[in-house]
């Protein structure tokens, strides 16, 4: 409901704002009308991103997640050695920007693979997973920590008691219960991933704002063009604000049901 | 000192000393529990009464003298043989109260998931609430979470059950049923060290009553010298004082 009426006033200040501009001249709606031909075409053809987008996030995300974990958990060893891997990991991948990732991955990568006597040429679209999830798993390890962190001492010492093992009581009682802590820094990190996915267009990747670049480039109206691009992420967010939301609930009433 | 046989007794501390850092916890504790013997260890707070219980579950280390527990280290132990309940219950709040009892057989002893169930059943019936089976800690009173902590240590059939302040965290009112829960396990002959301030329930169960100030054992009596004729003057006083309300 409150999601409704966010995506309302979203788009409702933006057409203001449009409505606006128009008697000055600057706006030109018509590229994206869906009531004419070329319009509609040309909705369709931005739309058509959609896809890949998602496609590129979910599964990012999913390594993320997964990488993340496993590079948390070392995080928790006894011995000092151990948890140094997991210092160096986060430390260097967090402090590598995005974009030079991304061309070290899809253009430089390669290269070193075939130094190293591995044949493998990488697609845009699989440097975009890769680069995303690296670079997010940094994050994502971090969230597991702290979220591992927050769970009660007497949870783990009760663990050991019953005979659990430290990784038993781990994939039994701690993590389920850092994991309904960390739900919603997860999704902020969700929608980091669907937002940062933009730069794959760089590298060719055909998704939602590299077919705005595109049509602006045949089109030559980049304010309409950029706007509905800034919507369509819009509606991507709102929808997985909505989806965590309802996640929530569902954990929080399977705690006190 | 003469060194202890160990043979014999459930428990041996000889000559136990800890440190956190510079500050002595524990210093030259030595103390014997024997099989099926109720110890009530008290004292005032950082008399180092918990630590000693912490110690036997093998949750802390210390740095002098040996610890033997049935005759082993403490780390030796087979999975679940030394029971600890806790003051704060530290059940698992994501897990049905069932699901609490059978995590330890299941995961820990490899007991088959029905074999478990039946045995959590038969122990939250014998601590009375075989009706709170399927709901969350979260929804259970205090002394209700407490019972269902001592059902989940007795799940793992424990040679040894300890218990650190019980019932301190619990409502007036929720004090009777733990302890009540607790006498009938000791009338069932469990090995039992409880650290506890009810000294009604000293009275009525211990064999023998400890008392600890600054990290060392001042004194150990059966409950008739220790009511009426405690050898210190710091046991005196420390009884005068709990006592009186």
């Amino acid at each position: 409901m409150i999601t409704r009426i966010r995506l309302s006033v979203a788009l409702l200040s933006l057409c203001t704002l449009a409505a606006c501009s128009a008697p000055v001249g600057t706006w030109g709606w018509y590229v994206i009308d869906p009531f004419t031909p070329t319009g509609w075409t040309n909705i369709k053809f931005l739309f058509r991103g959609f896809s890949s987008t998602i496609q590129l996030s979910v599964l990012a995300a999913v390594a993320s997640i997964i990488i993340g974990l496993v590079v948390a958990l070392p995080a928790f060893a006894q011995s000092r050695w151990l948890r140094l891997p997991n210092r160096i990991y986060v430390e260097f991948i967090r402090a590598i920007p995005l974009l030079p990732m991304l061309f070290w991955v899809f253009y430089g990568l390669p290269v070193v693979l075939r130094t190293m006597g591995i044949n493998l040429s990488i697609d845009p679209f699989w440097g975009a997973v890769i680069t995303l999830a690296l670079s997010d798993s940094a994050f994502t390890a971090e969230i597991f920590r702290s979220g591992i962190q927050a769970v009660p001492r007497g949870q783990a010492e009760a663990a050991q008691t019953i005979g659990l093992s430290r990784a038993q009581a781990m994939r039994y009682v701690i993590l389920p219960q850092a994991v309904r802590r960390i739900l919603p820094p997860l999704a902020n990190q969700f929608i980091y991933i669907v937002k940062m996915s933009a730069f794959a267009s760089v590298i060719g990747m055909e998704e939602l704002t590299r077919r705005a670049n595109e049509l602006v480039v045949t089109e030559y109206r980049p304010l309409e063009i950029y706007t509905l691009l800034i919507l369509e992420y819009l509606v991507l967010v709102l929808i997985i604000s909505a989806g965590v939301r309802w996640l929530e609930r569902r954990m929080n009433a399977d705690e006190s049901r | 000192m003469a060194n202890i046989d160990q043979g014999t007794h459930a428990i041996t501390l000889q000559d136990v000393s800890k440190w956190y850092d510079d500050f002595q916890v524990l210093s030259d504790v030595t103390l014997t529990v024997d099989p099926g013997e109720k110890l009530v260890i008290c004292g005032p707070s950082g008399s180092g009464k918990s630590t000693v219980v912490r110690l036997l579950a093998g949750l802390e280390a210390h740095q002098s003298g040996t610890i033997r527990v049935y005759g082993r280290p403490v780390g030796a132990q087979g999975r679940g043989d030394v029971g600890m309940v806790f003051q704060q219950f530290n059940l698992f709040p994501h897990l049905t109260v069932l699901e609490n009892l059978m995590l330890g057989p299941v995961r820990a002893m490899g007991t088959s998931r029905r074999d478990a169930r039946d045995r959590a059943m038969a122990y939250l019936e014998r601590v009375r609430i075989p009706e709170q089976a399927n709901k969350r800690p979260g929804q259970l009173s205090g002394g209700q979470q407490q019972r269902v902590a001592i059902a989940r240590s007795l799940c793992m059939d424990p040679k040894l059950m300890l218990f650190d302040e019980p019932t301190s965290a619990l409502d007036p009112e929720m004090i009777a049923e733990v302890l009540e829960v607790m006498e009938d396990l000791a009338r069932d002959g469990m090995t039992m060290i409880c650290v506890t301030h009810e000294m009604g329930f000293a009275r009525r169960v211990a064999d023998r009553i400890a008392f600890m100030d600054g990290g060392q054992i001042v004194e150990v009596d059966t409950p008739e010298v220790a009511f009426s004729a405690p050898k210190s003057a710091r046991f005196a006083l420390f009884l005068d004082k709990i006592l009186k309300h």
